[in-house]
């Protein structure tokens, strides 16, 4: 399921986007966000800015903007209580047609929504131009410990085969009648829970055996993902700087 | 509760993630003696459990569903350690491969979903059960409460985030009394969920639930019965409730005390982007007049049905992209 | 010298389960032999005790000659390959290149060298174009031939596999046999395809209650109707080994 989920975040191709390294991608995501993050909310202009890097950045990419598009509104929700702000926000009021607004709250408002699309889009795109197992090796790259990778590995390997066994559990209790409707009913649906991590944990065990088979003896050997590779930041950080003079010339008008 | 960026300032956002790699280095220690090669696989199935379970969509009423955290359930069954390390590589694999939760913010995630709930977990199943009876009953019912508080805990968490880095918007008693009232009922969700299955587990392999390895649990119920579950219930229910009470009135005595508290004690970076609120003068102010509390209830309330049309909207669409 | 040479074996699990309880097998060089029995027989704590993930309470185990010790278990695990049951426990890396190269590299191999290790290993199981893919996108019978080349890729003399023909369809396993059959290593088939049994391997043993109980000839132990039945190896409809010619 997640092997499809991750697929489903993943448009294939060989743009200059896709071709970058994993660990160059992974830095600018993250330098992009905190100065979108950082940028004043007033500064409307320096959004602007933003969201047409991402366009461009979409576009060298040669990602469909519908596929983007859908990917991007599954983070809508959590911006959607956004828009309630300015009707429960306090202080000085904005008059709206017949609405009367918190102007403290549209304030708000706007900063959640405008931030919150910037960065999953960056996600997204991310997301959109990078294989799975690359990400993980990025994080390693920038020295994340590799015990945490290695995790994360393992957990993106199993994901599917562990979200399949639930998917059959559930397939079988719905076959035999049992389809909970509201929370008193989830009883079953917990003790398969139980029992989904006894096997998970008893197939950690054997996966573990055959590591110990095929002479594992503690040490991850990285030999085969270790290619040569010259690692190029630049021009990939072109847009982080770019960013960067956008957030810092805000800070310093606003 | 993966939240995007823009809720929370960058200074608060980038202080968490500080703190939230203060936690996993701790971590990474304490299971350094127990994470030997054999665990990194075990961690990782497990790892891949958590992120299954996070996944199922548990009804809770009327079509909507609601989702498991699952950091209590990790801490019991794995160890706070392990249990706080597998819970954060689900977190951040979450907001990396599927954009589910903010990049700026994913230090604050990391925060209040894999250690913080594992902490609370933890420690409140611990404490439990030094009172309750060591049998698999007793354990089930720490659990579950565990559950709860691992999810307040949680909720917590974020309300202090808010208060340091939120750009105001909405008063900060209000969103305490939303934010803990909605996770009060969502904890009680994971507490009974939590519950069950750890129970299941101590039916079949006892020796798997590391939170009772060293208690030598005598075996009675591996389910938690019909009395206890509507116990938890009401007492769940009670809390969620009298923290939004208490709240109200408290706020209504001084409508502006938190967040006049957090300007002069100089929240700095909150106090900038903090607009000076004035005077509740739209729902009225000082003074502990009924209709005040009557006002700041609704306004509550007002925004708890927000909330809860939110989080049903959220698990809406989650069902519909998991399905 | 023997491919593998097991004396005496007995081990009991902490619980006092006795799943091994005097083991005697002697497998020559080149040898097919097929270990049959019902469940619960110990088949899988002999092949776990092989590897040297169980620690035997008694006998001993020599595998070319080398016995197993806990300061050669690196040897021993490279000279005898493993095939588990369930490929998804053996094909745990992120792609099938990064699996099969897993157990040379912990031998040691590097490089170009490993490389050319993983390209040899997959041809041999008929897999080449595979390596960039995702365990979890293959199919049943690419999963089994993957996993079987993770093991191929270590060299082994004596090659054991738990049910491999589990799960697959009737055209894979006919693959199967084709390519077990053209394998220079010897063989233990731990099987309860009973057909299968009879094509690949000349020799069969039965495991029940921890013990050997039968050793000949694969077809003559399954022409004694008393000794399979008594131990739960019923024949498959129709199928009577005493009239099948042997190719």
């Amino acid at each position: 399921m997640s092997g499809a989920h991750a697929h489903a975040l993943h448009y294939h191709g060989h743009s200059p986007l896709h071709r970058a390294a994993p660990q160059v991608k992974l830095a600018g995501l993250v330098l992009f966000v905190l100065a979108v993050v950082m940028t004043p909310p007033v500064a409307v202009w320096a959004f602007s800015i933003y969201a047409a890097i991402l366009v461009a950045l979409v576009g060298v990419a040669s990602i469909p903007p519908r596929f983007f598009l859908t990917r991007l509104s599954i983070d809508l929700p959590f911006v959607l209580f956004a828009f309630l702000l300015p009707f429960f926000g306090e202080g000085p009021r904005v008059d709206l047609g017949f609405l009367s607004l918190s102007s403290a709250g549209l304030l708000a408002a706007w900063n959640i929504l405008v931030k919150a699309t910037l960065g999953a889009g960056a996600s997204v795109l991310l997301a959109a131009t990078t294989e799975v197992s690359d990400i993980i090796t990025g994080l390693r790259k920038l020295k994340v410990p590799i015990v945490l990778t290695a995790i994360a590995a393992f957990m993106i390997r199993y994901l599917d085969v562990i979200a399949g066994e639930m998917r059959r559990t559930r397939i079988a209790m719905k076959a035999r009648g049992y389809d909970p409707s509201w929370i008193a009913q989830v009883g079953p649906l917990a003790t398969a829970a139980g029992a989904l991590f006894i096997r998970s944990y008893e197939r950690g065990e054997r996966v573990h055996q055959a590591m110990m088979a095929r002479g594992f003896v503690g040490e991850f050997p990285a030999a085969l993902d270790d290619r040569e590779e010259i690692v190029r930041w630049w021009p990939a950080m072109a847009p982080v700087l770019i960013a960067w003079a956008t957030m810092v010339m805000a800070s310093l008008i606003t | 509760m993966h939240m995007p960026d823009g809720y929370i300032n960058a200074a608060t956002a980038v202080g968490g993630a500080a703190v939230a790699a203060g936690g996993i280095w701790a971590s990474l220690r304490q299971s350094g003696r127990h994470l030997r090669e054999k665990q990194i696989p075990m961690a990782g199935l497990t790892a891949a459990f958590v992120f299954a379970v996070q996944m199922l969509n548990f009804p809770v009423a009327a079509g909507t569903s609601g989702h498991l955290l699952g950091g209590a359930l990790a801490a019991i069954l794995l160890g706070p350690w392990m249990g706080a390390l597998v819970v954060t590589v689900v977190v951040v694999v979450q907001a990396l491969l599927f954009a589910d939760g903010g990049i700026v913010a994913l230090g604050l995630n990391v925060l209040n979903m894999a250690l913080v709930t594992v902490l609370v977990g933890w420690l409140a199943f611990r404490v439990l059960m030094r009172v309750l009876p060591k049998t698999t009953g007793g354990a089930i019912g720490a659990t579950m409460a565990a559950g709860f508080f691992g999810v307040l805990g949680s909720s917590t968490a974020f309300v202090i985030e808010y208060a340091i880095g939120g750009l105001g918007g909405a008063p900060l008693t209000t969103v305490f009394a939303t934010m803990t009232g909605v996770h009060a009922l969502i904890g009680i969700g994971e507490g009974l969920i939590s519950g069950v299955a750890v129970g299941s587990v101590l039916a079949v392999r006892p020796d798997l639930v590391t939170a009772t390895a060293d208690l030598g649990l005598r075996r009675t119920a591996t389910a938690p019965g019909r009395r206890t579950v509507t116990a938890f219930v009401a007492v769940g229910l009670g809390v969620a409730l009298a923290l939004v009470f208490f709240v109200a009135p408290f706020a209504s005595t001084d409508p502006d005390g938190l967040e006049r508290v957090a300007i002069d004690q100089g929240f700095s970076a909150g106090a900038q982007d903090h607009p000076i609120e004035g005077p509740l003068s739209d729902y009225g102010v000082s003074g502990l007049e009924s209709d005040q509390v009557g006002t700041m209830l609704a306004g509550a309330i007002g925004v708890f049905v927000v909330f809860g049309l939110g989080l049903g909207l959220v698990s809406v669409i989650r069902r519909r992209r998991t399905a | 010298m023997k491919a593998l040479a097991v004396s005496g074996l007995t081990f009991a699990y902490p619980d006092g389960t006795r799943a091994v309880n005097g083991v005697d097998l002697d497998i020559e060089i080149g040898e097919r032999v097929a270990v049959l029995g019902p469940n619960g027989a110990g088949k899988t704590s002999l092949l776990l005790l092989l590897i040297g993930v169980l620690e035997a309470q008694a006998g001993s185990i020599e595998i070319g000659g080398l016995r197993l010790g806990p300061d050669n278990l690196g040897e021993i695990r490279r000279r005898l390959g493993l095939v588990f049951q369930d490929p998804d426990d053996q094909l745990f890396m992120p792609t099938v290149e990064q699996d099969v190269g897993f157990g040379p590299a912990n031998l040691g191999l590097r490089g170009p060298e490993l490389r050319a290790r993983v390209t040899e290993a997959l041809e041999a199981v008929g897999e080449a174009d595979l390596a960039e893919r995702a365990p979890h996108h293959l199919s049943g019978g690419e999963r089994r031939r993957v996993s079987i080349a993770t093991v191929l890729a270590m060299n082994p003399e004596i090659l054991v596999l738990d049910e491999p023909t589990s799960n697959l369809d009737p055209a894979g396993r006919r693959e199967l046999v084709g390519l077990l059959g053209g394998l220079d290593a010897s063989q233990v088939v731990v099987t309860h395809d009973l057909p299968f049994a009879l094509e690949l391997c000349p020799r069969a043993v039965i495991l029940d209650g921890g013990r050997v109980v039968a050793d000949g000839p694969t077809a003559e132990l399954m022409a004694d109707r008393e000794l399979m039945n008594s131990h739960r190896l019923e024949l498959p409809y129709g199928f009577d080994p005493a009239n099948i010619r042997r190719r």
